[in-house]
């Protein structure tokens, strides 16, 4: 009788321990939900970061950032604007069609629809030729000095699967109704198994992925947790494993309590206020024909009324960076010298309105997304009284962050006049900001969050020009000047580099922290 | 003299009442109707007597931002609660924030009042298919927790109107929210009392001499059912301002710029982790005393207007 006790002890002791040892989930949340599984539109951060786990591209990008081959094993430029990719074989999407040209083929098609915004990883690229089942040649308007750079974030669709469900071409708006905003079916090291959108996102490992996992886990949860204590208290009790970004005030919270870590660091994504320079009559002025954000002393104005430096020690608790430029530091272009900002002076931004015409101020209406940046709303709230305090009539529109993209974005027309917006260069280099941010008609798709619609003849001559140009110190001439041209102009104002906060319990055995705030699964292993 | 034998003041007849002298005997009461008073009376002089202008954003100075209260290290005499995120002064926000909360309390249950004793005086007075018809629906809408309602409610309104006029209708909205959530109580109640009247002889007789229907509710069968409406009303309240702070805690209630208790209770929550508690717990308590005194009145008032327990 004894054995037999100890015996059934012993095997469900064994079974305790053996449950543990083989499921490995990794539970993980931030703010806001997924705004779409369609890797062909909705170009976000978090949204792209999820997709890079389902779906690949020819090439991706390793956490530190740096390009390695994926669906592509090499490539080899045949011309000088033509270059040919070997496809790796034998690779299959999630569901069991094979992986050839054809899909390479259609992807490109697909992400060059009429509605997307993200032909800017594929702009400048005029063909994509099927050469045989497993080798396709890219074919460049111009030379292209960062065409590597760009493809980690063309991901590629079966085109079977997109023919059979009927999903030919993204539909434009955060979470619109498509069958590839529901579901996905790539070639990347995860599938998933569940979306419940806002709620849930379930992930399993892609036990036919091509590639050698680094990471150990069996399954991955993903749920957004839009309140922030809610967030950290979800943390603490161990209800998720790692979630992002930790409230800035909690950070010494956290770092104190045993169990948890916070893992810092510098974000390339910089956070700035667009304008409308577009519209002859200004939304909120309906009636009075008059746009006042299209004189620069206005923009100027605005620009200097911030104290970026109490939002930074404030709002921000120390962790960001002030800057002058729309590009981190980090980000191919980037300029010490261009990075000086305009000083912060109330008294020089209620001249510049009185000159402007403005001496009273105007009504003007600031859009804001409440679950997308560190302390986004925050931000904003410490603008009004600010703006406020030169004279400007503001009103606060602070909402989540898919209707937010879908006002200022080419969804609802842009119907924005002042937003917010934080961009970090999906390429890491500055020709990704000019083009999507600080020009209209650079190329095919340019100007896609240029919300504002800023444009300026020289400096989208001088983005068309770095595009093609392949030496790269005139090219870093070219982007400097560009950049100071948008800086003379206030196209923007940029107020900061965020850090990175990810709070982590010690379940996790090791999740690398890649500087674009992208959780990239591959990568994490459980304890 | 001619006053001696003129009868009393109404003042004088209500201090001699058996309510006024219930409400004497109970110091608990004395101590909630003067808590109340203060409160309301804070509340409707907010704007006036508020060290500063929390509305103002011009006044606002985003570096006084997180001052702790004034006895804590690091306080500013100033401001005597302390500071919430946007360098607004707690204390003023909890005065003009209690005005908020009250208005919408006071105004959604003088609309749940309203909509219910009508819709009871109709229900108890005509009877049959309009009764049934009105009961069921009240039936229906009990099968609901009043929040959910509310929150439909709240949720339908924002979709239906434009965004840019939220904040200007988003008051009336949870006032209306709110108050629909709440009238069945009245109804029922003054159905009820409407039934035992109607049978009465002065009805009957009000009948007879050929009133109009609608007359004989308002002027002869109301003024007899409203006692146990004030005992409802009274608790109505304390259930309002509850739920407002509710909707407005889970954001879906009076916009940011007017922050009611719950929406300075929210904004509170999250600094709460990192040791900034004085900017949810100050509301909060607020809050607790608020609903618990206005509750220990309405108790009061069920036990003095009920014969029973007399």
């Amino acid at each position: 009788m004894k054995t037999r006790i100890a015996f059934v002890a012993a095997t469900a002791l064994a079974m305790a321990l053996a449950v543990p040892v083989a499921a490995k989930t990794f539970k993980y949340s931030t703010t806001g939900d997924v705004i779409g599984m369609d890797p062909h539109i909705n170009n976000e951060g978090p949204t792209n970061a999820m997709k890079d786990n389902l779906y690949e591209g020819l090439v991706s990008r390793h956490w530190d950032l740096t390009v390695r081959p994926a669906l592509a094993t090499e490539w080899t430029q045949v011309n000088p604007t033509t270059t040919r990719f070997k496809l790796r074989a034998g690779v299959t999407f999630h569901d069991g069609t094979p992986f050839t040209a054809d899909d390479v083929v259609f992807s490109f098609d697909r992400i060059r629809g009429d509605q997307s915004d993200m032909k800017t990883y594929v702009t400048g690229v005029r063909e994509v030729r099927k050469i045989d089942d497993l080798t396709v040649e890219l074919v460049t308007e111009a030379p292209d000095p960062v065409l590597i750079q760009n493809l980690s974030l063309f991901h590629i669709m079966s085109k079977a699967w997109a023919q059979k469900h009927n999903t030919l071409l993204p539909l434009r708006g955060a979470n619109a109704e498509s069958f590839a905003n529901r579901n996905a079916n790539g070639t990347g090291p995860f599938k998933m198994v569940e979306r419940v959108p806002d709620t849930r996102t379930v992930l399993v490992p892609n036990e036919k992925w091509w590639g050698k996992p680094e990471h150990n886990l069996t399954r991955v949860e993903f749920k957004p947790i839009a309140n922030a204590a809610t967030r950290v208290a979800a943390l603490l009790t161990g209800e998720i494993d790692m979630m992002f970004p930790v409230p800035l005030q909690d950070v010494p919270r956290l770092e104190r309590t045993a169990g948890v870590k916070v893992l810092q660091g510098p974000e390339l994504r910089t956070i700035f206020l667009g304008m409308d320079q577009f519209r002859d009559e200004l939304l909120d002025m309906p009636g009075t024909g008059k746009n006042p954000f299209k004189d620069v002393r206005v923009r100027r104005a605005f620009y200097q009324a911030i104290d970026i430096n109490a939002i930074q020690r404030v709002v921000m608790r120390g962790a960001s960076t002030p800057t002058g430029l729309m590009i981190a530091p980090g980000i191919n272009g980037f300029s010490k010298e261009l990075n000086q900002r305009y000083p912060f002076d109330p008294e020089a931004s209620k001249k510049l309105l009185a000159e402007a015409g403005y001496p009273q101020g105007f009504p003007v209406t600031l859009d804001c997304p409440n679950d997308r940046y560190v302390n986004d709303e925050a931000i904003c709230q410490a603008i009004v009284p600010m703006l406020t305090r030169v004279g400007i009539n503001i009103k606060l529109n602070a909402q989540t962050k898919g209707l937010h993209f879908d006002k200022i974005g080419l969804k609802d027309g842009r119907r924005t006049s002042f937003y917010m917006l934080g961009w970090t260069p999906g390429t890491y280099d500055a020709h990704n900001m000019l083009f999507n941010i600080i020009t209209l008609s650079s190329g095919p798709g340019s100007g896609a969050w240029n919300s504002g619609r800023y444009t300026n003849p020289k400096v989208e001559e001088l983005t068309r020009s770095i595009a093609r140009e392949i030496d790269p110190e005139k090219r870093t001439a070219m982007i400097h000047e560009a950049m100071k041209l948008h800086k003379e102009d206030f196209g923007h104002i940029p107020l900061h580099q965020q850090a990175l906060a990810w709070g982590v319990r010690d379940s996790v055995a090791g999740i690398p922290q890649a500087a674009n705030d992208a959780v990239m699964l591959k990568y994490v292993r459980m304890k | 003299m001619a006053d001696v034998t003129a009868p009393p003041g109404a003042l004088r007849r209500f201090v001699d009442s058996d309510v006024f002298y219930s409400f004497r005997q109970s110091k608990v009461t004395v101590v909630a109707a003067i808590v109340t008073a203060i409160i309301v009376i804070g509340a409707f002089l907010g704007p006036w007597i508020a060290p500063h202008d929390t509305y103002d954003v011009r006044s606002l100075n985003l570096l006084d931002a997180f001052t702790p209260p004034v006895w804590s290290e690091g306080g500013n005499p100033s401001y005597l609660l302390g500071t919430d995120d946007q360098g607004r002064d707690v204390f003023s926000t909890i005065l003009l924030g209690a005005r908020v909360s009250l208005l919408v309390g006071f105004a959604a249950t003088l609309f749940a009042m309203i909509l219910g004793v009508l819709l009871g005086l109709i229900s108890g007075y005509v009877g049959g298919t309009t009764d049934a018809v009105i009961m069921r629906i009240a039936d229906i809408k009990l099968s609901f927790p009043a929040i959910l309602i509310a929150l439909l409610i709240d949720g339908v309104a924002r979709g239906i109107i434009p965004r840019d006029m939220h904040d200007d209708l988003a008051l009336y909205v949870v006032i209306f929210a709110i108050g629909i959530s709440n009238w069945v109580a009245y109804a029922r109640t003054v159905r009820g009392s409407t039934l035992v009247e109607k049978n009465k002889e002065y009805v009957q007789a009000a009948r007879i001499i050929g009133l109009h229907p609608f007359t004989i509710m308002i002027r002869h069968v109301l003024p007899n059912v409203l006692g146990p409406v004030l005992v409802i009303g009274t608790l109505g309240l304390a259930g309002a301002i509850l739920a407002e702070a509710t909707l407005s805690f889970l954001g879906v209630g009076v916009p940011p710029t007017r922050p009611s208790l719950g929406t300075l209770i929210r904004v509170g929550n999250n600094f709460l982790f990192s040791g900034e508690w004085w900017m949810t717990i100050f509301p909060g308590v607020m809050l607790v005393i608020l609903v618990l005194a206005v509750n220990l009145l309405g108790d009061w008032l069920r036990d003095a207007l009920n014969p029973k327990l007399r």
